[in-house]
């Protein structure tokens, strides 16, 4: 059943497309031909097993491995996909062992680049969905293996149920051919296929072998969501035994026959390389075994070998460098400056222009309100720092790497130590925290060269916690300035946003394709303020992509992580002006389009569950911030008290994905999420100085702890007609909610973050 | 050098200065202390030392005395220890880098104050965790200590 169609044009599309997320270079068409071929299968049956696709394989003995080709950064995703398998299969969640599986074309993720489509996820129609499906079709033309943009389940919900399915259909026909019986006359159950009437049964291992000959025609209907017996309800993790017994399942654990370690010292001024280097005393360091030079795509400097990571670090340390000058403003205040230059210029790109906004200002129905926002770059400080492992020998490359895109790292090791990428293997395996960090390539580029200098030894390269923090793709410094237009009692005529920000995606093109060049709008300068759920008659957004070089990337949830503190931050002004209570002020907003019902559903969900309508104590405050992000909707009410050192006491939030896989992990990384948003406002900030980051480690980038961590209660609705991902939603409204309540408690508005410059929190 | 480490005597050579963790992780294979920053500040390399909690990237291993138990060494066998199995019915851990120092600081805690008390748990675990899994390890302390959750 292994499908093998060979891959005519996959070089010439990937030259021509570009990927993550945003814009098509050229945006040429492509034939359907090239959309409905299926990718090879890289799955190959061993001895005494089948393989249906390359989702499902079984064993003759009864094991059943389901392929979870995403990156199992602590979102569950290895669960939930095994229990997409698992609910078409027939069988419980527990008889399933999962595996990454090998890098491959095949695993494709379609959902994230879907959700590149620039129309709001409420938009539908002939545009929005021949976007989205062109933006999809990409993602499976390109064979792009990522896992990002909240976009796992979303993208695997058909395909994983369907390879259930298929592997369900033909083990039902081996077993009908076996005993000369219809199809339709058995059933399945716990693993076996049964035929009632005859008395017989056989189970799928014993089925499996004849069952993999079976050419299945047409993948059969899909389970209805009432008949569902494992999705949608509480599962128990797959990876929850290793995790509390310390097994060696990260990156950093990796462990082969003859290993060198190693570190790396790269420049800290980004894009610069070193002037000169004096390396005596690093190779004195007792277990250093070589200082080498590297020069990659995403960093210049040296690598350490030596017989341990102590012993590296403790060169790398030792090894004195005076670096080159950084390409961009080399302090706060002249970044600072290229923000003020880029949103005070024409605007690079607009998403959102509706009705007239010039003309609202230009005769002003109501109070003209005006605010400036502005954040900080931030780091990602996954727990695990970034490290990588590599091999090169006479048969090629090998990695072990905790990725979020094996394929960007297969081609890009495989460029950098010059062999076709078919000669790179890549193995991932577990990550200590991704938030997007590791959809980057610098950690196994890095390993590479150091592999290419250890005589066909394999090498682990540790970053210190200082050169993670030090040399991070950030999330961008950005700065919006908006103003409104609004009247007594009523939602704003007129809202303007100008939002300006170094522009993420083409810094990772120049890293991930470092052959293509990025062309069009970036969604994600204005994602979260452009394509909200709001109904204003004149409303422009308008993004000003800044001249910074800094590295940019991904950050739980990118761009919605500065433009839900943007709009909802502003939106509490706009309520106050209108001399409305926050709540009753979104619902205006959304008014009059019935397809913000999710939106106003999580709105009042998350009322009713906080009481917002009733009083609050002295001292105390509570704020509300919504967003739809990554199709998700989601509202959340933050409570402070503020009586002494600000300490956030309670959370809660209503989230609506439309269908939710698995209650208790949806559950999970909305807390998660929101936790990762507090930690940047209780003080997280990346700082320039000299033309480097000032912050170093965990003593001066710091994030939430047990202390400051509030209480939370979620609530899950299932309204929204789309499924919404999980991973990121928590983030957004966590903040503008905490300024709101701070705003509540104290009557200090809060508008730069993060927010500890303005305010005391408890234990900071 | 000689430690006694989860109930066995180790022999190894190690530079003197080196941290008992990179001792532990490189030289004699343990995983389960892990790496986070090397400076004491976030606890994802704790491992006990005669019982008490101990940042093991800031200890250097000529200084250590007393015996030494990793995450390795808690559970009896199969039989895992009751915080591992607190951490199981809470479904604790996300990407779970920092969850070895989180049972091993619970362990240490539930050691020293039977029945904590949620103030007592805000002061004794200030291990980091990057992805938020605070509720469910407060939670899980109440449930291993038989306070329910
Ligand atoms: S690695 Fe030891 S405290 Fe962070
Ligand atoms: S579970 Fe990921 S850092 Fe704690």
């Amino acid at each position: 059943m292994a499908r093998k169609k060979k891959s005519l044009f996959g070089k010439i599309v990937r030259r021509t497309f570009l990927t993550a997320g945003a814009v098509a270079v050229g945006g040429v068409a492509f034939g359907a031909y090239l959309v409905n071929r299926d990718h090879d299968n890289p799955l190959v049956a061993g001895e005494g097993e089948g393989v249906f696709n390359p989702f499902v394989k079984i064993a003759t003995d009864g094991t059943i491995t389901v392929i979870t080709p995403r990156a199992e950064m602590g979102q569950g995703i290895h669960t939930t996909l095994a229990a997409m398998v698992a609910e078409e299969l027939d069988v419980p969640l527990s008889s399933i062992t999962t595996e990454h599986g090998p890098t491959a074309a095949a695993y494709y993720n379609a959902g994230m680049m879907e959700e590149g489509a620039f129309p709001p996820a409420f938009h539908s129609g002939l545009g929005a969905d021949a976007q989205r499906s062109l933006m999809a079709s990409m993602g499976k033309v390109l064979g792009l293996q990522v896992t990002g943009g909240s976009s796992s389940v979303i993208d695997g919900f058909d395909k994983m149920r369907e390879a259930g399915a298929e592997a369900r259909a033909a083990l039902v026909t081996a077993a009908a051919n076996r005993w000369s019986v219809s199809p339709d006359v058995l059933q399945t159950e716990n693993g076996s296929v049964i035929y009632a009437a005859g008395e017989q049964s056989a189970t799928y291992g014993e089925l499996v072998l004849e069952a993999a000959e079976v050419e299945v025609e047409e993948i059969p209907a899909l389970k209805s969501r009432r008949d569902w017996a494992v999705l949608g309800k509480r599962q128990m993790r797959t990876d929850i035994a290793e995790k509390v017994t310390g097994a060696p399942i990260y990156g950093i654990d990796v462990q082969l026959p003859d290993m060198l370690y190693g570190t790396v010292k790269i420049s800290p001024r980004f894009g610069a390389a070193a002037v000169s280097f004096d390396d005596t005393a690093a190779r004195a360091v007792p277990g250093v075994l070589d200082i080498v030079e590297i020069e990659t795509t995403t960093g210049k400097g040296f690598g350490i070998i030596a017989t341990n990571t102590w012993a590296a670090f403790k060169g790398a340390e030792a090894l004195q460098v005076e670096w080159g000058d950084a390409p961009y403003p080399a302090d706060d205040a002249g970044i600072t400056n290229r923000l003020v230059a880029a949103i005070e210029a024409e605007g690079t790109q607009s998403l959102m222009d509706r009705g007239d906004v010039d003309a609202a200002f230009a005769d002003p129905q109501g109070t003209i309100i005006e605010a400036e926002y502005s954040v900080p770059y931030l780091a990602h400080a996954t727990m695990e720092p970034m490290n990588a492992t590599a091999q090169l020998t006479e048969e090629g490359l090998t990695i072990w790497a905790g990725t979020q895109a094996p394929g960007i790292v297969q081609s890009r090791c495989a460029a950098l130590a010059g062999l076709d990428k078919d000669n790179v293997t890549v193995n991932t395996v577990f990550l200590g925290g991704g938030f997007g960090r590791r959809g980057e390539v610098d950690f196994p580029l890095y390993a590479t060269a150091l592999a290419m200098q250890t005589d066909g030894k394999p090498i682990k390269v540790t970053w210190t916690r200082e050169e993670d923090t030090t040399h991070d793709t950030y999330r961008p410094a950005a700065m919006a300035r908006m103003r409104a237009v609004v009247p007594e009692g009523a939602r704003a005529d007129a809202v303007e946003m100008k939002v300006a920000a170094p522009s993420i995606i083409p810094s990772v093109i120049a890293r991930t394709y470092p052959n293509l060049s990025a062309a069009g709008p970036d969604k994600t300068l204005t994602d979260g303020a452009y394509n909200q759920p709001v109904n204003y008659d004149n409303f422009r957004v308008s993004g000003h992509a800044a001249d910074l070089s800094i590295p940019v990337g991904f950050w739980r949830s990118v761009g919605h992580s500065y433009n839900c503190f943007f709009h909802e931050g502003f939106m509490d002004e706009q309520a106050e002006a209108a001399g409305m209570d926050p709540l009753a002020y979104r619902l205006a907003v959304m008014e009059g389009d019935d397809r913000l019902d999710p939106a106003r559903g999580v709105l009042n969900k998350v009322a009713e569950m906080s009481g917002w309508r009733g009083s609050v104590p002295q001292g105390k405050g509570r704020g509300l911030a919504q967003s739809l992000c990554f199709g998700t909707w989601i509202a959340m009410v933050v409570q402070v008290d503020a009586t002494d050192d600000i300490r956030i006491e309670k959370v809660w939030a209503a989230a609506d994905p439309g269908t939710v896989m698995d209650p208790r992990l949806f559950r999970d990384q909305v807390i998660g999420g929101a936790i990762y948003g507090f930690s940047a406002a209780l003080g997280e900030e990346i700082n320039f100085e000299d033309g480097q980051v000032v912050q170093q480690n965990f003593w001066d980038y710091s994030f939430m702890n047990m202390e400051q961590c509030p209480e939370f209660e979620i609530e899950l609705l299932q309204t929204s007609p789309h499924i919404g991902g999980a991973g990121e939603v928590g983030t957004p409204p966590a903040v503008p909610a905490l300024a709101n309540a701070i705003y509540a408690a104290t009557g200090q508005r809060l508008r730069q973050m993060p927010l500890s410059r303005d305010v005391r929190f408890l234990g900071v | 050098m000689q430690l006694r480490i989860n109930g066995e005597i180790r022999t190894f050579d190690a530079e003197p200065d080196t941290p008992l963790l990179w001792v532990l992780r490189d030289i004699l294979d343990i995983k389960g202390p892990k790496f986070g920053c090397g400076v004491a500040a976030c606890g994802a390399c704790t491992v006990l030392v005669d019982g008490q909690p101990v940042r093991s990237c800031s200890y250097p291993v000529d200084g250590v005395e007393g015996e030494i138990t990793t995450i390795e060494g808690i559970s009896n066998g199969d039989t895992l220890h009751r915080v591992q199995e607190a951490w199981i019915e809470h479904q604790v851990p996300q990407c779970g880098y920092c969850q070895s120092g989180q049972i091993l600081a619970a362990v240490a805690l539930l050691g020293a104050v039977p029945e904590p008390t949620d103030e007592d748990i805000d002061l004794a675990m200030t291990n980091l965790c990057r992805c938020g899994t605070y509720p469910r390890i407060k939670a899980a302390i109440k449930t291993a200590s038989g306070q329910g959750a």
